[in-house]
């Protein structure tokens, strides 16, 4: 093959004609996936905490509605939940609220899309590894929590989720890095993530391999600070006497 | 609700859809075939003895793992269409999506597949590969004929739930406008300006046919556990 590399394209000023450099793209791409990925893993743990508590909670109406919430979730690919998000709730809803959507900038719609997609998405599996969490404590804990007088919510505030937590620290870990990995299915709504950044790069300069050589780059160094943080929050956290531990 | 709702563009539309669906479990079946198959042997390797197979397999695994399944696409829709024509001479014209998208999917699914295995076989316990070898079987044998099928067994259920995972994701292919059955139903409507009911549509068949599937893995796993 007699392609001709060009690793200087990444100074190169933009066809922009704004003075911003093609590796000025890059890292504003970065910064929208890192922003997303973050602002969607805040609603992801409170929905899914939140859905992983009335999943296990001994009322029966609620239990059955957090698992609707989370097969629903689990079982429409994350792609046709974004364009559902994007496309087809600004529809359904009265028209005045569609318009007002339909008004605000590009790039808010994206995100918003994108957030609510990401963090709901994400939301379901969290919740299953908290539920997982409460339901691998021994039953003795909220039997005597009970008999000690504390009321079912002060239960899981006090008691369950306290220690649920350390123990699906492990497994959040892999979702988190999922919620990065996730956000480039964004790149398919205009939202100008990094891989939507990389592609515009090729669409612009005609060097595919420089490109898509920087953003899988910043994909794994995205991947490598995560998991040392990770690694650091999971051995402050470990519960002594449990597995891993 | 303000909006007016036209399913009619569906039933006429329901061959290409189909034709949509044959493509995207002819993507989920292949990269499962050869995931199953080029993730056994990268398990291998990881838990092998010689340094350079494990750190092969440890890097294609991580690598793969660290970069999302959209970013792989692009990568397989950019590399694949210029080895095939620089290898095998092929008209720069052809439609080479397709297999890109195959290649891509095994490639990339091998290193989930990898994890999972690798995990069913380290949880076969070790006495089972010393009396194996005590019967005399050598280290491939006793692979193959003891642990292989013990950690198979116990990694059915999560082989199949990362299937429906992967039959889900194969709705990615839309990166390369290949129409698959998301693809299709996008197609139709954009082009009847019925995206509303044709993207519901898609999302019903989904949940259909991922809920059934995964209740049927929640009976194998119940049934697992008893025997």
């Amino acid at each position: 093959m007699d392609y001709q590399w060009n690793w200087a394209i990444f100074s190169q000023e933009t066809a922009m004609g704004d003075g911003s450099t093609h590796w000025g793209w890059m890292l504003s791409g970065l910064q929208v996936t890192i922003t997303l990925s973050l602002s969607a893993w805040v609603l992801a743990l409170v929905l899914g905490t939140l859905m992983g508590v009335l999943r296990t909670a001994p009322i029966k109406w609620l239990s059955r509605l957090a698992t609707a919430y989370v097969e629903v979730l689990r079982n429409i690919p994350l792609l046709v939940q974004l364009f559902i998000w994007y496309f087809i709730v600004p529809e359904l809803l009265p028209v005045s609220w569609g318009d007002a959507i339909k008004q605000m900038p590009p790039l808010v719609q994206q995100f918003g899309a994108a957030f609510i997609c990401l963090g709901l998405f994400t939301s379901a599996r969290v919740c299953e590894q908290v539920r997982a969490g409460i339901q691998s404590l021994p039953v003795g804990q909220t039997q005597a929590a009970l008999a000690l007088g504390l009321s079912l919510p002060q239960t899981y505030r006090h008691v369950l989720l306290p220690m649920a937590f350390r123990l699906v620290v492990p497994p959040l870990t892999s979702e988190f890095l999922n919620i990065f990995k996730n956000s480039a299915v964004c790149s398919t709504i205009g939202l100008l993530e990094l891989t939507a950044q990389g592609r515009q790069l090729v669409d612009y300069t005609a060097q595919p391999y420089e490109s898509f050589i920087a953003v899988t780059l910043m994909y794994v160094a995205i991947n490598i600070v995560v998991m040392a943080l990770m690694h650091q929050l999971e051995r402050k956290l470990k519960v002594p006497g449990y597995m891993g531990a | 609700m303000a909006y007016e709702f036209d399913w009619s563009s569906i039933p006429n539309a329901l061959p290409f859809l189909a034709e949509g669906m044959v493509v995207s479990l002819e993507i989920t079946a292949t990269a499962l075939v050869v995931g199953m198959v080029w993730g056994t042997l990268l398990a291998m390797m990881r838990l092998s003895a010689s340094a350079p197979l494990r750190w092969f397999a440890a890097g294609y695994v991580n690598l793969f793992r660290a970069v999302p399944l959209v970013m792989v696409l692009l990568w397989f829709f950019l590399v694949i269409p210029q080895l095939l024509t620089g290898f095998f001479r092929l008209d720069p014209g052809t439609d080479v999506r397709m297999t890109s998208a195959l290649v891509g999917f095994a490639l990339f699914e091998s290193a989930y597949y990898a994890e999972i295995i690798r995990a069913g076989i380290q949880s076969v316990p070790k006495g089972q590969m010393a009396a194996a070898m005590a019967l005399g079987l050598s280290h491939g044998q006793a692979m193959r004929l003891v642990i292989l099928p013990q950690a198979l067994r116990n990694m059915v259920p999560l082989l199949l739930t990362q299937a429906i995972v992967l039959f889900q994701d194969t709705s990615l292919v839309y990166v390369s406008a290949l129409a698959d059955f998301f693809g299709a139903a996008h197609k139709v409507g954009d082009r009847d300006g019925r995206l509303v009911e044709l993207l519901l549509f898609a999302g019903a068949v989904y949940f259909v046919l991922c809920f059934a599937l995964s209740r049927l893995v929640q009976v194998l796993q119940h049934r697992l556990a008893k025997a």
